[in-house]
């Protein structure tokens, strides 16, 4: 110990993190150019304070916001076999994982949760397009089962938010039967009487719209959100012509009568636990923000942290 | 006049001088060409042979696109009588990529579905070369539940590049129709067998294909997306499509090993189209074994066995 420790290291070091740090203050957004705090940016929940733009907000962030007090526990899912292909294209499918896993803090692109909203206890899952653009492999397919069991064991709605680019290539035919999975999923709610709500998330596409995603008992959307099975540019390349401003996204569907409601992320708790309040035959909710649920007795508390607004 | 794979140039060169020799004896009685041509035979066929023993996982897929290969409407008409097709979505359209209908499957009544590729120019066109749109799926989903309440074995016949990629489709919902057709599929509480006869393609193939046993013939391709595809999303090289068919693991030998394919049914020397009347049988003979193995369950027990086999999807893995 002496004074180089205890003085000059910490001053060389806060010279040097110094500067990094204006990037992660700041934030541009994409839309409108307005730079936004990172504070300010992740209480409105990524969504631009000006013009409205919703940037990405990850599983924990949204699950933080969702449930009373930001208090939820995470449920189970049971771990599928790892590359069973042996898939390789020029990287290795582990590899990518890893990447993945490093880079979102998370194991998979879904999370699943149990708690309670407005004091409505429902299950939750969220899929994470940062992770592998949220694609749809065996492990988000046993992510949907161990949801719609945990619901139905429980008697709990489930809410479910997609956002994926598609069914996961690196896992093929495995990928693909994750259509008819997590359909069996669906069934399952729909057999016990539980309302089953989802909310698609930009970019919601391919395998993942044509299966659980379009099956809802109330289909509600992000603005703006790009929601189709083909994307647009694999679509202009076969029709060779424009596409119309707008196509595919949140309000062309919801006028084509894909959705039932496009609703900002800021408000879509409230409208969350209107519905499935209702759905369930419960009594009117008390509103506001409300502080924590009793612990649960049975579960012990996923750890929960303010994680601090990615990009 | 047969069509030749790129593949199978080195056959076509031979099978070609065969073909001359027997013109030039036709020209002329007096020349003897019996011999030749009859060793010029012998080796095609042993090329042939050799060619389609060891098919790689892209070639495959190119027998299983092959023009001549039989087609639903071709197994409807061989293997049904009394076939009804019955049209239309009763909300917008009739899908002429999808062909179904009321027959019998030797003699029980049934409803089969389909897609149809088309053979020459014109019925691809008017088929849309097998690519469905959401009406198809919607016609599918009403016969599929009509079968269920009349209680109906369906059969489907799957043959299809994908869903058609275009901006009516997606205005009208192709995402929602491919999953309710899905769901109907998991559903109906009748037999529900298929028979991927010749492209799995993707979603639009999974919407008939959720069925309570899946049979593939042996050149056949069942995938999440072409090879062509994911070539260009991941080796960002559309040309790479070999290194993309060998890695999707999509050939009907893997998916049996998989458990997504639960039998495989063997095709001619050469493929399907160099003998379709035996491919049409030997799918005929795959329907009804597997029919047979699901006769005697009742609604209930046809619904579980069928969820069960979905989710125990994924269990097996490939060795290396």
């Amino acid at each position: 110990m002496n004074w180089i420790t205890n003085y000059v290291r910490p001053r060389i070091n806060s010279i040097f993190s110094r500067r990094e740090m204006p990037e992660n203050l700041w934030h541009k957004c994409k839309e409108c150019g307005t730079m936004l705090f990172h504070r300010e940016l992740s209480d409105n929940l990524n969504v631009c304070t000006n013009c409205d733009h919703h940037m990405a907000i990850t599983p924990r962030e949204r699950f933080t916001a969702l449930f009373d007090g930001g208090v939820f526990t995470d449920v189970a899912v049971p771990e599928p076999k790892a590359d069973p292909l042996q898939f390789r294209d020029q990287k290795k499918y582990p590899d990518r994982m890893k990447a993945a896993q490093k880079a979102t803090g998370e194991k998979e692109a879904m999370l699943v949760a149990r708690g309670e909203i407005g004091r409505t206890p429902i299950i939750a899952a969220a899929q994470d397009f940062s992770f592998m653009g949220g694609s749809m492999g065996m492990y988000v397919g046993n992510a949907i089962i161990a949801a719609a069991q945990e619901a139905v064991r429980l008697k709990r709605p489930l809410i479910l938010f997609s956002a994926a680019g598609g069914a996961r290539m690196q896992e093929g035919i495995l990928s693909l039967m994750q259509m008819p999975r997590t359909t069996v999923a669906v069934e399952m709610l729909k057999e016990a009487g539980l309302p089953y709500i989802v909310v698609l998330t930009h970019p919601t596409t391919g395998g993942v719209t044509a299966s659980y995603a379009m099956l809802g008992d109330v289909h509600i959307s992000e603005p703006n959100a790009l929601i189709c099975f083909a994307g647009p540019r694999v679509i202009e390349q076969t029709i060779r012509e424009k596409l119309p401003e707008g196509f595919q996204r949140a309000e062309y569907l919801l006028d084509h009568g894909m959705l039932d409601r496009v609703t900002k992320r800021t408000e879509m708790r409230d409208e969350l636990i209107t519905i499935t309040r209702m759905l369930m035959n419960q009594p009117p909710a008390v509103r506001g923000d409300l502080p924590a649920p009793e612990p649960e007795a049975e579960a012990t508390k996923a750890p929960v942290e303010k994680a601090p607004a990615k990009k | 006049m047969t069509q030749y794979l790129d593949f199978e140039k080195p056959l076509a060169e031979i099978e070609g001088k065969a073909e001359e020799l027997r013109a030039l004896a036709r020209a002329n009685e007096e020349m003897d060409i019996a011999d030749e041509a009859a060793a010029l035979d012998a080796k095609a066929a042993v090329m042939l042979s050799d060619l389609y023993k060891d098919l790689t996982p892209w070639r495959k897929c190119q027998v299983a696109r092959h023009p001549d290969r039989p087609h639903c409407k071709d197994y409807i008409q061989t293997l049904f009588s009394e076939y009804t097709p019955l049209a239309g979505d009763r909300n917008f359209a009739d899908d002429h990529s999808v062909m179904g209908g009321l027959a019998r499957f030797n003699d029980q009544p049934v409803m089969v579905i389909g897609h149809e590729k088309g053979s020459d120019t014109k019925s691809r066109i008017e088929r849309n070369f097998g690519m469905a749109r959401p009406e198809g799926y919607r016609k599918a989903i009403r016969l599929m539940d009509m079968a269920g309440r009349f209680g109906l074995p369906v059969i489907t016949l799957v043959d299809t590049p994908g869903a058609y990629p275009g901006k009516g489709a997606e205005e009208r919902g192709q995402s929602e129709a491919i999953a309710r057709s899905t769901e109907m599929c998991l559903r109906i509480g009748v037999p529900l067998v298929s028979v991927i006869i010749g492209e799995g393609g993707s979603g639009g193939a999974v919407a008939f294909a959720t069925a309570n046993r899946v049979a593939m013939l042996e050149h056949s391709v069942y995938s999440v997306i072409s090879p062509e595809g994911c070539a260009s999303i991941l080796w960002k090289d559309a040309e790479k499509m070999r290194e993309a068919a060998e890695a999707l693991r999509l050939t009907a030998q893997d998916l049996h090993k998989l458990g997504v394919a639960d039998r495989i049914i063997s095709e001619p020397h050469g493929g399907a189209h160099r003998d379709r009347t035996a491919t049409i049988e030997g799918v005929g003979r795959a329907i009804g074994d597997m029919l047979k193995d699901l006769t005697g369950k009742d609604r209930d027990a046809l619904i579980k066995d069928r969820r069960q086999k979905f989710l125990d999807l994924g269990n097996k893995g490939l060795a290396a």
